[in-house]
């Protein structure tokens, strides 16, 4: 069970075959103090790379993408009440959305950590 | 951000300690500001509601208005903006705008007429950063030869505010406890020159003060020495200023606006009100006579989206009727909150509207503002 990342801060975890996606700990530090997450319905079909959540900081609106195609089938409705919980643990609690992938392979195609964290140096 | 973009931002004379506090710089009015320190904006925001926090306005323009004795000079300003100015005391700060031929809003400004040793004939503007330029050269073709545009350079503004900021600051200049809202005078903090002055942009009770350039860092961290004072960057102060009401320049005030629509009729008073003598005067009268077009309005919205700049405001029918001009998230009032302007009909306190963001609609009301009650100090009557 590993992560990959994307260049728009994205992380998405496959587990069998439900994959987990939420924000980076290097976005949400960017975004700061968040205070309201827009989530897509539960049954939404995502394109790559297309547009499913809105998180709401203090200071603006942040659009995330879908790191893969895929399906949603659940949302974090914890975030309703709790928004700052994509802030204390991005990576943990505060995950977005579960998606059933279109094609588990493409995750394979992403950023592992290490490459991660070297492109989080070049920025 | 491209590199030759972040080279041509000037910076504060506190640039330096900004990045020691491990702020996050961010280009605004062509300088590299702080918009937060490691807490974040909410803690920020709360931290100024409830203790003291320290604020760095360096970007902001300060010139000196000299001409050869106060009534020429109030007199000038006075045809440019509908202050009074003739009656203003030495040691008092006023709010005021500068105005075009048609009533549109130029710059929000403060001015303040020195008292001390200052010499006869001289009024202290603070102005937007962003207008500077625009603001000095307008002075500079309106007004008579025998006053003259001053800016001043080498200097720094900083802001202590909060319900704290009165105790902190009398520690280092004694006796600013004592002074009056919108009141000014020289100080010594700790030895070094410092014009104070009991205003700010939070709502809450607080100061400014003007020093050089060359002293700002000294001061600074005495005063986030002390306990209750922690740094604010830009993002807490726009959370704070929203809560309490105040307008952005370039966001709920620009040229396109005039004092009426935007509700800063409290900027005129009432002998400028009857005698105009100021540009734009005929649309004004008119405005109040008649009610302006639209108006600027605060908005409570329902739920937990917050609607931002450019989100329409329509009627309770789908009708559009406005937009936002400033919007986010309220951390005081612990909910959505925003300033537009909307037509006047629909711009009574309590009318039920519609905010769209995103494509969604979502219930919102027209409520009085500001959504925090401003804490100003005012001296008891003794």
């Amino acid at each position: 069970m590993t992560t990959r990342y994307t260049r728009d801060h994205e992380w998405i975890r496959l587990d069998g075959d439900t994959a987990t996606i939420g924000i980076t700990d290097y976005a949400q530090e960017q975004l700061g103090d968040i205070v309201f997450v827009e989530l897509p319905e539960v049954g939404q079909a995502l394109e790559k790379g297309g547009e499913f959540c809105v998180v709401e900081s203090v200071k603006a609106a942040s659009e995330v993408f879908a790191p893969v195609a895929g399906e949603v089938t659940a949302v974090n409705a914890a975030l309703a009440d709790q928004p700052g919980t994509v802030n204390e643990a991005p990576e943990g609690e505060g995950w977005l959305i579960r998606i059933r992938p279109s094609d588990k392979a493409e995750i394979e195609g992403l950023m592992d950590a290490a490459a991660y964290a070297a492109f989080l140096e070049t920025i | 951000m491209a590199e030759s973009e972040r080279e041509s931002l000037r910076e504060t004379p506190l640039a330096a300690l900004h990045r020691e506090l491990g702020a996050r710089m961010v280009p605004f009015a062509g300088y590299a500001m702080p918009v937060q320190y490691p807490t974040g904006i909410i803690a920020e925001h709360n931290h100024v509601r409830t203790a003291a926090g320290l604020f760095d306005v360096s970007h902001m323009g300060q010139a000196v208005l000299r001409g050869p004795d106060h009534e020429t000079t109030a007199r000038a300003l006075e045809a440019v903006a509908p202050g009074d100015f003739i009656g203003l005391a030495p040691g008092r700060e006023r709010y005021t705008l500068l105005l075009t031929e048609d009533g549109g809003i130029i710059d929000d400004l403060m001015v303040t007429r020195p008292t001390g040793d200052a010499p006869d004939g001289m009024l202290l503007l603070v102005v937007n950063a962003a207008r500077k330029e625009i603001d000095y050269a307008d002075l500079r073709t309106r007004l008579p030869a025998s006053v003259r545009v001053e800016p001043m350079e080498d200097r720094a503004l900083l802001a202590l505010q909060g319900p704290e900021a009165a105790a902190v600051l009398a520690r280092h200049v004694p006796g600013v406890d004592g002074m009056g809202f919108m009141t000014a005078r020289p100080g010594s903090f700790d030895g070094i020159e410092v014009g104070v002055f009991r205003s700010g942009y939070t709502g809450e009770d607080g100061f400014e003060l003007a020093l050089a350039a060359a002293d700002a860092e000294t001061v600074a961290r005495a005063l986030l020495a002390e306990p209750e004072v922690k740094p604010i960057g830009l993002g807490a102060r726009d959370s704070l200023r929203l809560e309490a009401g105040l307008c952005l320049y370039g966001h709920d005030i620009d040229v396109m606006t005039t004092p009426v629509e935007a509700d800063l009729l409290f900027a005129i008073p009432r002998r400028r009100r009857e005698e105009g003598g100021y540009p734009g005067a005929y649309r004004i009268f008119r405005e109040i006579d008649e009610g302006p077009g639209k108006k600027r309005i605060g908005l409570r919205i329902d739920g937990k989206v917050p609607a931002r700049e450019g989100a329409p405001i329509k009627d309770a029918g789908g009708a559009h009727i406005g937009s936002v001009t400033s919007g986010g998230f309220g951390p005081t009032v612990g909910a959505p909150i925003a300033m537009g302007y909307v037509d006047a009909a629909h711009a009574a306190d309590g009318t039920p509207v519609l905010v769209e963001v995103r494509g969604k609609d979502y219930p919102a009301i027209v409520s009085p503002m500001p959504f925090v009650p401003h804490r100003y100090f005012r001296k008891s009557a003794a």
